[in-house]
């Protein structure tokens, strides 16, 4: 598989509702380099999901706009796949299927879907459950084969919203440090939306902190750790505290200060 | 661990086999009762001067006349008729109701505006239809296929909403998300999810359709198991009129059978069909 990243360039992104009073975000301006796994972290209800729901495509802002690689989404596309909380998987469908489901309606061919396919389910090592019921999966499992259906699309970015919170915490923990090596491997970037700050430790190379009504990005924290990182490695504990603390404080924060944007 | 998926594919195939035999014996029991009270009913007619006219009503004769029918080419014609206006009529109520019910199940505001017309429309026999149909089609062929359709349609239309409405949303969001187009969520996603329904749709209807038609076949046509029924009850052959109900329940067991059999290859729910 060959993958390459995209540069991301959000620009003055805002979310209104005719129904409420304060945009849910506004004026949002966030870069990130091809290659970088960054997390935005935020409480419940600050507009994280949203940015990320239209940096998918799927929803579209009310004013300013997302670039890839130069070029401006307007709607979904298999270059940006998102990974939802739930694998969402199509239970007539066989593991082999639900993967290649994406192929399928690109009119791929038989033959080369096979391949890619196979390939895919070796990097979330399904192998042994390639031809099973997906039913038949467990939880951790399932969250594999919807990444493998995510990553044989080969996208330029994977779009992660909270995708292994329903998981326990073993499997949680695999599976973060997994999707990190795959896309450290194939250079893809990711984006993840998270409430969880080990999660966003584990997984980037940068976190930013949304808070406020209506929400900005008003914190951002570079996560420099070797790979793999371990939970229990203590410059992984020293960067979850320090991470945890700007959370706490940007969490308190109250009105948009308009220094803090020219200050970052 | 492949001996272990061999042991459980075994026992999986032995608890099949078993099952299967079991039901096997379940219906070979019940057929030899049915089939004790009829010999036992045919004997006591026989021996009753009041009713011995009626004694070729029996087990003995009726079995007797299929082999005459049979050669003469009877029981096919009638079957063949029948089954062409059969066919025809849930072809014409599938391709109306699965669309429909798509709809239904998809548009809320097609399902808010046509619920209560269906539902009025689908409380009228479909035999009160018969008087209508008669008027608007120049053949008795094209009147008894609407009634079938007419009666059949429902069934379809219904199930195939209801498995719409089961259906994740989030399936949609997925397809699309991956690049699916209109023609390939319908074809891909939403046929594979509402199959199951839509075959169980089907079953109704042909139980109804089946019901529908014998009526339908007494008036009008020359052909059809309907029409063979009337004529031998005319011609006082009481052996072939039973043998042609003998005909119909083994053709709508086996028919229903088959959809049987496609509910089950069609569902993916676990713990296989309802």
């Amino acid at each position: 598989m060959s993958i390459r990243g995209t540069e991301i360039k959000i620009e003055g992104l805002s979310q209104r509702y005719p129904t409420r009073k304060v945009p849910t975000f506004n004026r949002v301006d966030l870069v990130s380099p091809p290659g970088e796994a960054l997390a935005i972290i935020g409480r419940s209800g600050c507009g994280k999901s949203t940015l990320l729901h239209i940096l998918a495509g799927i929803t579209k802002g009310t004013e300013g706009r997302v670039l890839l690689n130069g070029t401006e989404v307007h709607g979904p596309s298999p270059r940006w796949v998102m990974m939802f909380q739930a694998p969402h998987l199509y239970p007539w469908m066989t593991v082999n299927e639900n993967v290649g489901v994406g192929l399928t309606f690109a009119r791929w061919g038989k033959k080369e879907i096979a391949e890619r396919v196979a390939e895919a389910i070796r990097l979330v090592e399904l192998q042994d459950f390639a031809q099973a019921n997906v039913q038949d999966l467990s939880g951790g499992q399932q969250q594999r084969v919807a990444l493998a259906r995510s990553l044989v699309m080969e996208p330029e970015l994977l779009l992660l919203d909270e995708p292994f919170s329903a998981l326990d915490a073993f499997t949680r923990g695999a599976l973060q440090k997994d999707v990190r090596a795959i896309a450290k491997r194939l250079g893809f970037n990711i984006v993840l939306v998270t409430h969880d700050i080990d999660e966003a430790v584990i997984m980037a190379d940068r976190a930013v902190i949304m808070a406020g009504s209506p929400g900005d990005i008003v914190h951002e924290m570079d996560v420099i750790l070797p790979d793999p990182r371990d939970r229990a490695d203590p410059e992984v504990q020293k960067l979850r505290t320090r991470l945890m603390n700007t959370f706490q404080e940007a969490a308190n924060y109250k009105k948009p200060e308009l220094s803090l944007a020219a200050g970052v | 661990m492949n001996f272990a998926a061999t042991l459980t594919r075994q026992g999986g195939f032995l608890m099949l086999a078993r099952h299967t035999a079991q039901r096997l014996a379940w219906a070979a029991g019940g057929l030899s009762i049915l089939a004790v009270i009829w010999l036992i009913a045919g004997q006591l007619m026989m021996s009753s001067p009041r009713l011995a006219n009626y004694s070729t009503f029996g087990l003995g004769p009726t079995l007797q006349a299929f082999p005459e029918m049979w050669a003469s080419g009877k029981i096919q014609n009638a079957t063949l008729a029948s089954g062409y206006r059969l066919g025809s009529g849930l072809l014409l109520a599938a391709l109306i109701g699965v669309p429909l019910g798509i709809l239904v199940g998809r548009i809320k505001w097609f399902a808010a505006y046509s619920n209560s017309p269906f539902q009025f429309i689908r409380m009228v026999s479909p035999l009160a239809w018969m008087p209508i149909a008669v008027l608007v089609f120049a053949t008795w062929n094209g009147s008894i296929i609407f009634l079938i359709a007419i009666a059949s349609l429902w069934p379809v239309l219904f199930a195939t909403a209801a498995g719409l409405a089961k259906v994740d949303p989030s399936w949609f969001k997925v397809a699309r998300n991956l690049g699916a187009n209109p023609l390939q969520m319908l074809t891909k996603i939403i046929m594979p999810a509402i199959a199951f329904d839509v075959f169980s749709g089907f079953r109704l209807a042909l139980g109804v359709a089946w019901i529908v038609l014998v009526p339908a076949e007494y008036l009008g046509v020359t052909s059809g198991l309907g029409y063979a029924i009337e004529d031998s009850r005319e011609t006082l052959s009481y052996n072939h009129l039973t043998a042609l109900v003998m005909t119909i329940g083994v053709i709508g067991y086996v028919l229903d059978s088959i959809l049987m059999m496609l509910i089950k290859h069609f569902s993916w729910h676990r713990g296989g069909a309802a």
